[in-house]
């Protein structure tokens, strides 16, 4: 009886500990709480974390490089590492080794895999130097073939490992749709925060301009501005240029937004509190009203980079937007345009799936954070 | 009601004014001008020596050495008083001449996408709302999430993917061939018809999953309303009050964003047009920018645009006309 009582009084003490953390969580740990719970985004926002580590050391988890060219296997199929064959079990996975003849008709290279040989995977081999992150000389690769070559992703007309491009294409893809959102971000503040502050006529007349651009089917746009790129511009150069134009034609809707929760939350009691209790402009300004829309504007940012990844790819996939040598989803997908091509390597679609993983992880990442960062969803700690 | 047409179609004047303002400076963005290009496509190879003289003569006989505001009002005049869109130089005859039939097929397509995406999205998404947490209302937010993911080219290319190796069959263009040369009849409508059907889906893809999500949303607020309760309170059957009340009004988001659905549908056209070889305005759009064949771009966008605008007018029309609530002070 006397332990009943104890252990109730025990439940009773965590639970208002429990409630002690819930009360006193700073916001973030509040917002980060409520995202914990939301299973799907934590995996969104893994899957993101993958993408973006394998992006950014491609030349080290990539076995090749970009341009590398294997000749004895062109357009070659996906080979998968196995652990066992016909002739026994290995502990070390392997690949057949491949035997290239030539087609007696139409002297084609015809590659095909030779059940009877074995090249070993191993790890960290040495390959062709690169420097990592552009800064550390090295020259291990995460994984290779003791001998010839290993295409995880099969390769494409010039025998290019697919693998390897579809990590360096991550890097471009990814970072365009960072920087492109970075710009329209500013931009958003600065032209958003000039049509606040102001007000009035400027309000009006930015408001309308914006309209009339977003009537403007916003693909074609795309294309229209990114045609006017001169030929002659490098790849660095056609790259910045496609991180600007997405970001000034991106920024309106992040200006609106964040103007409509600046003009919302103006209004609010607690805002009125703080000025009647004696705080400055700038201390409601910083201390109330910017910690209040940071969460959503980190949402804003998050939902709009699908739109951007996915100009570039359909810019790209289209010859308008980043050229060969460059390698992006788009330009590897270029090669899946021609319906003879995907018959014979149905491979080459491979690059989409990473275009739709990073788009829906993006999404459902968003729509987590958006519930995480709302003070007004229900929630229960 | 006519002061409120009128205001609108003020407000449609005035939002084509600023985008062929837009529409000219894209136009003129390309590096080099007409000349340079014309003079390079028309003599490059045949060995004949062209002078900065010729290119200033070709200059003149287009009036391209006047300011550019002076040809911008020349091109818009043209457009407005002779609904003439200039000349092609890749295609060498006037643009009106390149765009013709495309006109007609590009707002085929647009329509049968629209059709196709109203009578999937609107039944379905009362259905999943009145069902809610049934299987249909959760995989139709499985098929939102997908509709957003996986962009309309990608969607063509697969199912050109599956339509060769699995039917052996291509399922591109938009007449077969037997029907591409004919005249008009029948048989090349139902033909026609046919092959919409597979660009229809691919661009109404997208368009529907957003379309599902909205009137799904408003059919749930409505659902609740107490104008619901007092019907069923009455002994109006189930169906009928529901058609009464939440049905019809959860279809006026639909025809409030019917200006966004073309939007979007124009903006992912020339590339699901380019997969699928739709001989239309936004293949015909891509192809003038890679030419840089900037007098057919400029008549492509500009046109696009214009629907889109029209499609805006008409939606604010109907709505005004579905909804007493909407004031038409506008």
């Amino acid at each position: 009886m006397a332990q009943d009582a104890a252990t109730q009084i025990n439940t009773e003490q965590t639970v208002s500990e429990k409630d002690l953390r819930y009360y006193t969580a700073s916001q973030w740990q509040l917002v980060w709480w409520r995202f914990r719970r939301h299973k799907l985004a934590m995996l969104g926002a893994v899957v993101l974390l993958i993408m973006a580590i394998l992006g950014a050391f491609a030349h080290f988890f990539a076995p090749y490089s970009v341009t590398a060219r294997n000749g004895e296997y062109i357009m070659g199929a996906p080979q998968i590492p196995k652990f066992w064959d016909a002739n026994g079990v290995s502990l070390r996975p392997f690949v057949h080794g491949i035997t290239t003849k030539r087609d007696p008709v139409t002297l084609r290279k015809i590659a095909t895999a030779d059940p009877d040989t074995r090249r070993y995977v191993h790890f960290f081999v040495e390959g062709e130097p690169y420097k990592l992150l552009g800064l550390i000389p090295m020259n291990i690769h995460l994984f290779g073939l003791d001998e010839g070559k290993l295409h995880l992703f099969g390769t494409d007309e010039l025998g290019r490992d697919l693998f390897s491009r579809t990590l360096f294409a991550t890097a471009t893809s990814l970072s365009i749709g960072v920087l492109g959102v970075l710009v329209a971000f500013v931009l958003a503040l600065i032209i958003g925060g000039v049509a606040g502050y102001f007000g009035g006529p400027i309000d009006y007349v930015i408001q309308r301009l914006t309209e009339i651009v977003r009537v403007i089917p916003v693909i074609p746009l795309y294309m229209g501005l990114a045609a006017a790129f001169p030929k002659e511009w490098s790849n660095i150069q056609v790259y910045f240029a496609m991180t600007m134009i997405f970001g000034l034609i991106g920024w309106p809707t992040l200006a609106r937004r964040t103007r409509s929760h600046l003009l919302g939350q103006r209004g609010e009691d607690y805002v009125l509190a703080a000025e009647l209790s004696g705080a400055s402009a700038s201390r409601v300004i910083t201390k109330h009203l910017l910690p209040s829309f940071t969460s959503y504007i980190i949402v804003d940012l998050v939902i709009s980079f699908p739109y951007m990844i996915l100009s570039e790819t359909a810019l790209s996939f289209i010859g308008l937007g980043l050229r060969p040598p460059s390698v992006s989803w788009g330009i590897m997908l270029q090669d899946a345009q021609n319906i003879r091509a995907i018959e014979q390597a149905p491979w080459f679609f491979i690059p989409a799936g990473f275009v739709v993983l990073a788009v829906l992880a993006f999404t459902i990442l968003g729509d987590g954070l958006r519930d995480a960062a709302d003070p007004y969803s229900v929630s229960s700690h | 009601m006519l002061r409120f047409l009128v205001h609108r179609f003020i407000g449609l004047a005035v939002t084509m004014f600023f985008v062929s303002i837009m529409v000219f400076v894209i136009m003129e963005l390309p590096p080099g001008d007409y000349a340079d290009r014309y003079a390079f496509r028309k003599f490059s190879g045949t060995g004949v020596n062209v002078t900065e003289g010729d290119i200033e003569n070709i200059r003149i006989q287009f009036g391209l050495d006047k300011p550019a505001w002076q040809r911008y009002f020349q091109w818009v005049g043209g457009i407005v008083t002779r609904f003439d869109f200039g000349q092609s130089f890749a295609f060498e005859t006037s643009v009106n001449n390149v765009i013709g039939k495309r006109l007609w097929m590009t707002l085929a397509i647009l329509y049968s996408t629209l059709v196709l995406t109203y009578l999937l999205a609107i039944p379905i998404a009362i259905y999943a709302a009145i069902h809610r947490r049934s299987a249909v209302d959760y995989s139709l937010t499985v098929l939102s999430y997908l509709g957003l993911a996986l962009p309309n080219f990608l969607l063509a290319l697969i199912l050109l993917y599956i339509s060769v190796t699995l039917f052996g069959t291509s399922i591109g263009g938009l007449f077969s061939p037997e029907y591409e040369k004919a005249g008009w009849s029948v048989g090349k409508a139902l033909d026609l018809l046919q092959h919409l059907i597979v660009p229809a889906i691919v661009l109404a893809w997208s368009a529907t999953a957003l379309q599902l999500q909205t009137v799904r949303a408003t059919m749930l607020d409505e659902l609740n309303k107490l104008s619901v309760t007092a019907a069923r309170a009455r002994g109006i059957p189930e169906w009928k009050l529901l058609l009464k009340y939440p049905a019809r009004l959860a279809v006026n988001p639909v025809v409030s964003t019917i200006g966004f659905d073309v939007n979007r549908i124009f903006s992912e056209l020339p590339i699901v047009a380019l997969v699928l070889g739709l001989p239309e305005l936004g293949e015909l759009l891509i192809q003038s920018y890679l030419d840089l064949d900037m007098y057919v771009a400029g008549a492509v966008l500009l046109m696009l645009t214009f629907f889109i605008v029209v499609m805006n007018f008409i939606s604010d029309i109907a709505l005004a006309a579905l909804d007493p609530r909407i004031s038409l002070e506008g």
